[in-house]
C-alpha cells in the first residue's frame, strides 16, 4: 500500500513537454474543460466555439496525440474524453487538487478575517 | 515549510482526507460553512439554497463572466452540529460523477486557531481518481485566465 501526500512540487516536471505545448493554447484548454465533465462528440465540442469545425478537429487531434484525450467509439459516433491513463499515479495529479483546496481555504480565511471587524 | 492544507489519498481506496489549519476562531470557521452570504464570498459561487440544519439541503450555482452556468452542485445535510460537524452529500448536477459523502469536522486549537478535517467517500476508486484529476484541467484554465486578466489590465 502506498500513501501519497504532496510535499513536493515536481509534479509539473513529470509531465512531458508536448503536453505543455498542447496546453499552451486557450482553445485546447477550453476543450479539456468541456470534456473533463463529460465525453463529447467532435461536433458537440465544436458547437461551443466560433472557430470552424476543422480548426476544432485539429485541436482535438493534437490533444489526442499528446494522450490528454482519448477516443471511444459509441455506435456511429466517436466520443472524446479525458484519458484516464494520461496521469497514472495519484501523486502525478493530486497536487493541483491540493492547490485548489488550499486557494479556496486561503480565501475562506481572508473573508472571515475581514468579517470579524 | 509545512503545508497548511494537506491531502491524504491512499492508493486503491475510495476516499480522501483533507485537513487544513486556520488562523481563525472555531466559531468563525464554522460560520464560513453555515451562512450563505459567507459561502458565496469564499467559494465564488451563488448559493441558491442553504438550509444549515439536520435533514437540510443546499444548492450552489457557478457562472462564468458571461453568465453561462458552469456548474450546479447540490446535496443534503445528514448531520449538523454547530461548531462541531457537518455530514453531507455533494453532487455535481448534469455530470456523470456520482454523489459523494462528506464528513466535515471542526476543531478548536486555540482562541484564534482551528482545524477542519474533511473526509470524502466516493462511489468507487475510479470515481475518486477521476475527481482528483479534474483540477488538473481546471487549474490550468484558471491559472491562465488569471494571467490573462492581469495582463489585460496592464495594457
Amino acid at each position: 500500500m502506498r500513501i501519497y501526500s504532496q510535499s513536493n512540487n515536481c509534479v509539473i516536471m513529470n509531465l512531458r513537454r508536448d503536453v505543455f505545448q498542447a496546453l499552451a493554447d486557450p482553445t485546447r484548454r477550453a476543450i479539456i474543460t468541456l470534456v473533463a465533465l463529460q465525453a463529447m462528440t467532435p461536433s458537440a465540442i465544436a458547437a461551443n466555439f466560433d472557430s470552424s469545425r476543422q480548426t476544432i478537429s485539429k485541436h482535438i487531434q493534437i490533444l489526442t496525440e499528446c494522450e490528454i484525450l482519448e477516443q471511444e467509439q459509441q455506435g456511429r459516433e466517436i466520443y472524446y474524453q479525458l484519458n484516464p491513463n494520461g496521469m497514472k499515479e495519484i501523486a502525478d495529479f493530486i497536487e493541483p487538487f491540493r492547490q485548489m483546496w488550499d486557494e479556496r481555504f486561503n480565501k475562506l480565511e481572508a473573508v472571515m478575517k475581514k468579517s470579524k471587524k | 515549510m509545512e503545508l497548511k492544507t494537506k491531502i491524504i489519498a491512499v492508493e486503491a481506496k475510495q476516499e480522501i482526507q483533507i485537513t487544513r489549519l486556520f488562523g481563525l476562531p472555531l466559531v468563525l470557521l464554522f460560520r464560513a460553512y453555515a451562512e450563505a452570504e459567507l459561502v458565496e464570498q469564499w467559494m465564488g459561487t451563488k448559493v441558491l439554497k442553504l438550509e444549515s440544519k439536520k435533514h437540510g439541503a443546499y444548492q450552489f450555482e457557478t457562472k462564468d463572466a458571461n453568465g453561462n452556468i458552469l456548474l450546479q452542485s447540490s446535496g443534503v445535510i445528514h448531520d449538523y452540529e454547530p461548531n462541531q460537524k457537518i455530514t453531507r452529500t455533494f453532487e455535481m448536477e448534469n455530470t456523470s460523477f456520482p454523489v459523494q459523502l462528506e464528513f466535515l469536522e471542526f476543531e478548536k486549537l486555540s482562541e484564534n486557531s482551528s482545524k477542519l478535517t474533511m473526509k470524502v467517500v466516493y462511489k468507487s476508486v475510479a470515481d475518486r481518481d477521476e475527481i482528483l484529476k479534474l483540477p488538473f484541467a481546471y487549474g490550468i484554465n484558471m491559472a491562465h485566465n488569471k494571467l490573462e486578466e492581469i495582463a489585460s489590465k496592464l495594457k
